[in-house]
């Protein structure tokens, strides 16, 4: 294994183009995706406070952020679209062979879809047309509905890790259990890890905004109200993420041994395996790793010698590719730290003297913490898809089976690329002129 | 009724309201597209104001329809997308410039941008319904074979049937939303305005009305078994297309909108089910059936308490969405 693998599968350059196209729309997409799911609720905390008396700061913040839900859910919407057909244009095997296995929670994610969709219409253009209440319980079902579809949704790729609910005799499909295939066993641990990596990129995003805000101007009211309802948001999620992500490791051990060898980089089964922190692994070794002894034992069973499976117990062509699992997740983890460490910060000096931290580097560290939560929820991706390389369907079907025979793949591939860059130029420009102020009234 | 078709018969209803409504909103991008004099700042507002809080709603439908093909019938969604792979990025591509467009152009102020998210909007309106046609051709006229990527790649979709696929979707997009935005136009206080859309609706219905009949022609060469079925079962259901749209007409001719609405709907509605009874039970022509494409029982029983389920939660909040969009500004 060296550092240019990740390359070797241009040789076929259709498959190479077909997984690059699926990164791409699934990358993108999910970042928007996520402020479906924690947007919502932040617009109802700030419209609530607002009806209790909370003031206009906090009307002016549900009105902002609902502005930047229309912009969003709209971009969400259409960028989800084309993963829907991807399923067919790029995988046809996987869906011709388990279509029928792993379809419900799509389906049922398109009612979850439905409401959400509905519900943001309503909520958006009652706003002034409704009575208060009835217009802020119109945004329940918004918050409900969307973490159903990012529930909904992951239980079909926690089925792609941990596919039951089936039986396979000759590449035909027979004895489904879709409920079996829906609540498979990385369920809990994976949609739990998506819905809070969901809340926290939109914490962490929107209180960037503001930190920003505050950054320019440091006595905007709105900037530091809204600052501190979305970061609250975030530091909130966060312990609870390091305890998931912390199950989500031990549930690799014995459910998906390979996927946690490749990101420990760990090429031998060992007792007392140790706990590689950074370095990077180079032909078949983990290189300049800080490695604490029997660390990863001690994680992934809690006994410092229990045995943890390595690379070498499956075939080379069996294996993930270890470099950018490795470095993933290390760049997750280390995110994750980041932010509980921002969350402590300012618990401590809300603790002592009701504010913010005054120094620059607080309100830094929060302006990064946007950018960051949503590099270490794709890191986590790149994790989790990577990690279960060659493998579509996890032991069963292998990404190389599933792709379209079709050719000229890249053509779409580069067609789409130059789409999304176009898209994301217009969201952020979007964005930017729906939040400028107002332009002040010239003094006279 | 097995399982296997009670689920065709949701997917149908479901497609039905995407061609109603969504297509509705498609078209609502042509005549924006292709406003303009004195009118066309009162056109683009109503097209705004109409479809601006439902389009979205609207377009789950594709969605939805996309979903429980793939997990109903599993062997056809595949061959489907991998064969008609272009056409449908084609789609996929004209819908994400289409919804970002549209909300772009909403929040932008500066008039040589709205102008340009403007023609974006306008023309994958366009796009997209027309290359939606073309797949439809392309399964009609059995040009699918099963498998993976088994069709050709580019004669699919590119032939007679799928060109008058296309040209008669975005057709209909363009006839239905000139029907509803006449009567928009009204409840909005602007009799002017509802005049205009009345003649658009007027020459665009005749126009579609023409390319059908002609469309009957092309299909007995090209679509030869799709023809047979819609000269035997799928007659009544043709004819029924034929006086509804007719029937249309007509009451725009008298300027009674609200029932023109219905007709109009009608009339595109059954050209769908006048294809769904011609074709059945192939869902592949000339190669899978119903019965050889489902899913097993278990999977279809489990998508059908799905979908009822979420029927009973959907139809009533899209029911809310469309009265308190329709209700006239205060």
């Amino acid at each position: 294994m060296n550092l240019f693998d990740i390359f070797a599968i241009v040789d076929q350059p259709d498959l190479w183009a077909a997984r690059a196209q699926m990164a791409l729309s699934l990358a993108w997409h999910i970042v928007i995706a996520c402020f479906g799911v924690g947007l919502p609720l932040l617009i109802l905390v700030a419209e609530f406070r607002a009806q209790r008396g909370g003031g206009a700061v906090y009307d002016e913040l549900a009105h902002r952020w609902a502005k930047v839900l229309g912009v969003l859910f709209a971009v969400g919407a259409v960028s989800g679209t084309i993963l829907s057909f991807e399923m067919g244009i790029l995988w046809p095997r996987l869906i011709e062979t388990f279509g029928s296995v792993m379809g419900l929670p799509f389906a049922i994610e398109g009612v979850a879809f439905f409401i959400e969709a509905i519900f943001i219409g309503i909520y958006l253009y009652g706003w002034d047309r409704l009575p208060p209440r009835i217009h802020l319980l119109t945004g329940v079902p918004i918050v409900i509905s969307g973490v159903a579809s990012a529930w909904f949704v992951v239980t079909a790729n926690a089925w792609m890790n941990q596919p039951v609910g089936f039986v396979l005799t000759d590449g035909v499909v027979t004895g489904v259990d879709p409920l079996a295939a829906i609540f498979n066993p990385a369920t809990p641990v994976e949609t739990t890890h998506m819905i809070l990596a969901a809340l926290m990129v939109t914490g962490f995003g929107i209180a960037a905004g503001h930190a920003w805000g505050l950054w320019r101007d440091a006595g905007s009211r709105v900037h530091r109200t809204g600052f501190l309802v979305a970061f609250t948001l975030g530091a909130l999620v966060t312990p609870a993420q390091v305890v998931v992500g912390d199950a989500a490791a031990q549930f690799l051990a014995t459910n998906q041994p390979i996927k946690l060898a490749a990101i420990e980089g760990l090429y031998q089964s060992e007792r007392g395996a140790p706990l590689s922190i950074g370095g990077i692994p180079i032909d078949g070794q983990m290189r300049f790793a800080l490695q604490i002894p029997d660390g990863l034992s001690l994680l992934a069973f809690r006994d410092p010698n229990a045995l943890v499976q390595g690379l070498d117990t499956v075939p080379a062509d069996q294996q993930p590719p270890v470099l950018p699992v490795h470095v993933a997740f290390q760049v997750m983890v280390a995110i994750g730290f980041f932010m509980l460490g921002l969350g402590v910060w300012l618990a401590w000096s809300w603790r002592r003297r009701r504010g913010l931290p005054g120094a620059r580097a607080f309100l830094l560290g929060a302006i990064v913490s946007g950018p960051a939560a949503a590099v270490a929820m794709e890191a986590g991706w790149v994790v989790t898809e990577l990690g279960r390389q060659p493998w579509i369907v996890y032991g069963v079907m292998r990404v190389d089976e599933a792709v379209t025979v079709a050719r000229g793949l890249p053509i779409g591939l580069f067609t789409l690329l130059g789409v999304y860059v176009a898209l994301t130029i217009g969201t952020v420009f979007v964005l930017r002129r729906t939040l400028r102020p107002a332009p002040a009234e010239p003094i006279a | 009724m097995t399982a296997a078709d009670a689920v065709l018969v949701l997917l149908w209803a479901g497609l039905t309201a995407y061609a109603l409504f969504g297509g509705a909103d498609f078209g609502a991008g042509f005549w924006d597209l292709l406003r303009g004099g004195r009118r066309a700042d009162r056109i683009g507002a109503l097209v705004e104001d109409t479809i601006g809080p439902v389009w979205e709603a609207n377009h789950v439908w594709l969605i939805f329809a996309l979903v429980v093909v793939w997990t109903a019938f599993p062997p056809v969604f595949a061959a489907v997308a991998s064969t008609l792979y272009v056409p449908l990025t084609a789609v996929a591509i004209g819908v994400i410039l289409r919804g970002s467009a549209f909300i772009f152009r909403k929040s932008v102020d500066d008039p040589r941008l709205e102008r340009l998210f403007g023609i974006l909007f306008g023309l994958s309106s366009i796009i997209t319904p027309f290359f939606l046609g073309a797949i439809a051709g392309a399964i009609a006229s059995g040009r699918v074979p099963p498998g993976n990527a088994a069709g050709d790649p580019v004669g699919s979709w590119l032939n007679p049937t799928s060109v008058l696929g296309g040209t008669l979707a975005v057709g209909m997009c363009a006839y239905l939303a000139a029907v509803y935005l006449t009567s928009d136009a009204r409840r909005t206080g602007d009799p002017a305005l509802a005049d205009a859309f009345r003649a658009r609706a007027l020459g665009m219905g005749t126009a579609v009305g023409v390319v059908a009949m002609l469309g009957i022609g092309v299909l007995s060469r090209d679509a030869p078994a799709l023809y047979d079925g819609l000269v035997a079962r799928a007659l009544p259901v043709v004819i029924l297309s034929a006086f509804a749209g007719i029937g249309s007409l007509g009451l725009l001719y008298q300027r009674r909108f609200g029932a023109a609405r219905a007709t109009a709907g009608l009339a595109v509605g059954s050209v769908l089910w006048g294809w769904a009874v011609a074709q059945y039970p192939h869902l592949l022509v000339g190669s899978l059936t119903i019965g050889q494409a489902a899913a097993g029982e278990a999977t279809l029983v489990a998508l059908l308490v799905s979908l009822v389920v979420g029927a009973i939660l959907v139809v009533p909040s899209m029911a809310a969405l469309f009265f308190l969009s329709q209700r006239a500004r205060p």
